[in-house]
């Protein structure tokens, strides 16, 4: 990958114009329960979505891509143990830091510096403002489990910067 | 050289199906429908199985079949899985040339290289007929030469 900082500032951009876009709410879209909503109106949760839904299809080309020369996963936790090496390796340059689950459906992924967050501060200062900047990464999961064939749902959570927990739940059909 | 190519989606619908125009193309299109009964099968087959490794070139499919109809071919169905459950059906004829496994798994593999460049484009949607020119100038290049 290239440099990361140019990924860094994108997402940053991203961020700032989406948010900045709806300062009068939209027409009323409820976020349905997808990625984080940190927005009081709904018109800043449909941008939230937008970002969400940008993730997603990145998720999707990157759950092409990668896993190209590897072979077949054999069971969900192989599909997880990828995410949080391989995938999050060729993004953030690092693998993520622990991953707990209740053997259930429900997985969560532990990042202790989350590269996204670790620019802004560390301890409890802007912490209202961070979950918007875990949206396009829960996209992100969420749409390389789907072209692994994994229906969930991603949510994520800030207890102090730059530590994030990302909560991803399989939808049994 | 193939003589049938066949991008199948998750869902069991075909994404890209092209044969070479000579000979009636709907006798290829169902030759690639049986073909996905016997990849299902291997599947999960493979699954059941525990092996530790599941590879993702499934191998011949089904033993030769003559072709009924004039000119003859020996014909070779051969598949191969992505991890994303996309599959790959290829009808070769091999009648003039033994095609060796390894030239059938490098075919494949350009395949699936082609395959993940059309889902990284932005302008595709994932579930859409794939319609890009890159795509079929490859697969052009894999099938028979017919005047």
């Amino acid at each position: 990958m290239a440099d990361a900082a140019l990924f860094e500032f994108l997402h940053t951009e991203m961020v700032a114009e989406l948010w900045a876009h709806h300062s009068d709410p939209g027409p009323g879209v409820s976020a349905g329960p997808r990625g984080e909503s940190g927005g009081a109106t709904t018109g800043q949760k449909m941008s939230l979505c937008v970002l969400e839904g940008m993730g997603f299809r990145v998720g999707q080309a990157l759950g092409e891509r990668l896993p190209q020369e590897t072979l077949a996963f054999r069971e969900e936790l192989d599909v997880l143990k990828f995410l949080c090496k391989d995938l999050w390796v060729a993004v953030f340059q690092k693998q993520m830091d622990s991953l707990r689950t209740n053997h259930q459906g429900t997985y969560v992924l532990q990042d202790n510096s989350f590269p996204l967050l670790i620019r802004m501060a560390s301890g409890l200062q802007y912490l209202e403002e961070a979950p918007k900047f875990l949206t396009f990464t829960c996209g992100l999961l969420r749409g390389t489990l789907s072209t692994l064939g994994i229906k969930s749902l991603v949510t994520a959570s800030v207890a102090s910067l730059p530590t994030c927990k990302f909560q991803v739940v399989i939808q049994k059909t | 050289m193939a003589v049938c190519v066949a991008v199948i989606a998750k869902e069991n619908y075909p994404l890209y199906i092209r044969s070479s125009p000579t000979e009636n193309e709907l006798k290829f299109h169902y030759m690639v429908h049986t073909s996905l009964d016997v990849v299902d099968e291997k599947i999960s087959a493979m699954g059941k199985a525990l092996v530790d490794q599941r590879e993702l070139y499934l191998g011949l499919l089904y033993p030769t079949e003559d072709h009924k109809v004039y000119p003859s071919y020996l014909l070779c169905r051969y598949g191969y899985v992505t991890n994303s459950k996309v599959k790959f059906v290829m009808v070769v004829d091999s009648s003039n040339t033994a095609l060796r496994d390894n030239e059938i798994r490098s075919m494949f593999r350009k395949l699936h290289s082609s395959y993940t460049d059309v889902m990284c484009n932005p302008f595709y949607n994932p579930g859409d007929r794939i319609q890009s020119r890159a795509f079929d100038s490859m697969v052009t290049s894999m099938m028979v030469q017919v005047c």
